[in-house]
């Protein structure tokens, strides 16, 4: 048990000193964000500006500074908003996380009861509904059910607002597309897991001894079926952060995606920088965390 | 499995090819999967001959027709089915076209994504050790980032351009094809067929490539299938924050973006590609069930 702990504790720092890389090369063999910044600048004045920022000292340097600061949380001064990167992004990441939170709360209430239904009346009526629902579903674009939800929340019926997070109203729509995005995946997810789970001895043997069906299927089924439904969950979390980022820019909510993605566009390096590692580290944090539930929850390896 | 000896050779053949008339018969049956192939004929049909069939030039302006609604709506008419946009582009010509878009760019950054992805998986999976090790780390580094948001820092990189798209969404897709293609080696190459040809003496390339390589291909095939949809929808998705394909030729993605910024005016904007998208997608979600469906041995 505490081998299996240490090694996923050395692969979380891999893919942490991955991530760090990854993000640090790729912003580095872009444009030059000198010219971004002082468009109409002389070349001397550049140059210093280049020293200041000390985008001209040897890459490995600036990886090596880079990571040093980095941990202290400090990526630097944004180009564009002129102040320090971090906050910027952690200014923002709240509501992100709020409307993925949102989001996931939805699909899950949506999914899984309907997952356990599919799975219990299977090849019913209600059955082939939802396989029809989630294959719809799972091929909408993410920001177009954002639109056409505006077109017809607020464009035609005039019901909620179109844009905007500043009322509990203006989360809904948002809320509703990202969740409708996961959901699919969900129920499919804890539909197969329940008809495996449905068809073993020991649910035979629950219903032989006379047990209510309800108990059977809440007390019984669903307990092991848990396990791969909370781990697809975990996993999908990194999908979620990434449709957030869209449905941010459909509904122009002030979140860490819509940030990122404008900074993109400014060549705003350290708040690309700071916004792609804290968005990966939640992601990664959140995966280990799903591995120690899975461990939990399995005791087939707890016990090995 | 290739090992045949040459007087069961005639038998084989005959076994495949009524293996494949039952696969086909199984697939002809389920109306669901022949749904998906018949949408995605057209797609395909509109994609190439997208110079035919569109009715206008996709990027022709025509100022005096702009905002004019899909033909059923009030003040639509029969020049522009599916209605005309903010400077008056045709929405059903432009869909047409789009349709190249969607396709080469999901079907080629598969295709970078299933080079990288296989080869490593097999290399992994059969070398094991220190290769094995280093594969899955930077595995489980992809893994953990977003591919939309990896996506985003690459395309800030190397700039929009088709090109671009389908390098980014080919060099971050790979990661699930080794993933499995490891898994599936690791269970073959303790098998009794890659056993006997390592004990006669068979190099390990050949090995790899001839005995152990085909076996996963059921596997990969359904799993490329399903990612080509998502490519596409990736592709949609950049395309829409404007990190896509770029403004010369027609992308659905772009189209639903632009009809976001008018969405009070035209409906129709966003309405018609985000269908376009939709059916597609869904058109190969419907076959790729149908293929995982006959090919999975399990089910059969």
């Amino acid at each position: 048990m505490t081998a299996v702990l240490l090694r996923r504790l050395l692969r979380l720092l891999v893919v942490c000193f991955g991530i760090s890389l990854i993000t640090f090369l790729l912003l580095h063999i872009s444009g030059d964000p000198v010219a971004m910044i002082l468009p109409e600048a002389t070349e001397a004045d550049r140059a210093t500006l280049r020293e200041t920022l000390g985008l001209n000292r040897p890459l490995l340097v600036q990886y090596g500074s880079f990571i040093g600061r980095a941990v202290q949380g400090d990526f630097g001064q944004s180009f564009f908003h002129r102040s320090p990167a971090l906050p910027l992004v952690f200014e923002r990441m709240p509501t992100t996380l709020l409307l993925t939170f949102f989001a996931l709360a939805l699909a899950v209430c949506m999914a899984i009861p309907a997952g356990i239904l599919t799975a219990v009346k299977r090849y019913s009526f209600v059955d082939h509904l939802a396989t029809l629902l989630v294959l719809l579903g799972q091929s909408m674009p993410v920001f177009w059910t954002g639109i056409m939800l505006i077109l017809l929340f607020a464009v035609a019926w005039n019901l909620l607002p179109a844009s905007g997070w500043d009322t509990w109203a203006s989360t809904i729509l948002p809320a509703i597309t990202l969740g409708t995005f996961q959901a699919p995946l969900f129920l499919r997810i804890s539909r197969s897991a329940m008809l495996e789970v449905l068809g073993l001895d020991y649910v035979r043997t629950a219903r032989a001894k006379g047990l209510k069906e309800q108990v059977v299927i809440i007390k019984h089924a669903l307990k092991n079926a848990a396990i791969p439904i909370v781990t697809v969950i975990g996993l999908q979390f990194g999908v979620l952060l990434g449709g957030a980022v869209v449905t941010e820019t459909v509904f122009a909510i002030p979140g860490t995606g819509r940030l990122i993605v404008r900074a993109i566009g400014q060549l705003d390096f350290p708040v690309v920088q700071a916004g792609v590692i804290t968005l990966a580290l939640i992601i990664v944090l959140i995966n280990f965390i799903v591995d120690l539930l899975y461990l939990y929850l399995n005791p087939q390896v707890r016990i090995s | 499995m290739n090992a045949t000896t040459p007087d069961l050779a005639g038998q084989t053949i005959s076994l495949q090819s009524s293996l494949r008339r039952h696969r086909w018969r199984k697939f002809v049956r389920h109306p669901l999967g022949v749904i998906g192939g018949l949408i995605l004929l057209v797609v395909f049909g509109s994609a190439l001959l997208a110079d035919y069939l569109a009715p206008h030039e996709p990027n022709k302006q025509r100022l005096i027709a702009r905002f004019k609604p899909p033909v059923w709506a009030q003040g639509g008419n029969t020049t522009y089915l599916l209605g005309t946009d903010n400077v008056g582009r045709d929405i059903f010509s432009r869909i047409i076209h789009g349709s190249r878009i969607s396709l080469s760019v999901g079907i080629a950054a598969v295709g970078i994504s299933l080079l990288i992805g296989v080869t490593l998986g097999l290399l992994s999976g059969f070398l094991g050790g220190r290769v094995d090790a280093t594969i899955m780390a930077l595995v489980d580094i992809m893994l953990a980032f977003p591919q939309l948001i990896l996506a985003f820092a690459m395309v800030a990189v190397l700039g929009p351009g088709i090109g671009n798209i389908i390098l980014v969404l080919g060099l971050t897709g790979w990661e699930r094809y080794a993933r499995v293609v490891r898994a599936e080696v690791l269970a073959l190459r303790e098998r009794e067929f890659v056993q006997a040809a390592r004990a006669i003496g068979v190099a390990t390339p050949t090995i790899i490539f001839r005995h152990i390589m085909p076996n996963t291909f059921s596997s990969v095939i359904v799993m490329a299938t399903l990612q080509t949809a998502q490519a596409i929808l990736a592709e949609a998705a950049l395309s829409f924050l404007g990190l896509g394909t770029g403004q010369s030729y027609p992308s659905w993605g772009q189209m639903i973006s632009l009809g976001r910024d008018y969405i009070n005016v035209a409906w129709w904007l966003s309405t018609f590609p985000g269908i376009a998208i939709l059916l597609t997608v869904l058109a190969i979600n419907l076959l790729g069930d149908r293929v995982r469906d006959i090919l999975d041995p399990r089910m059969t």
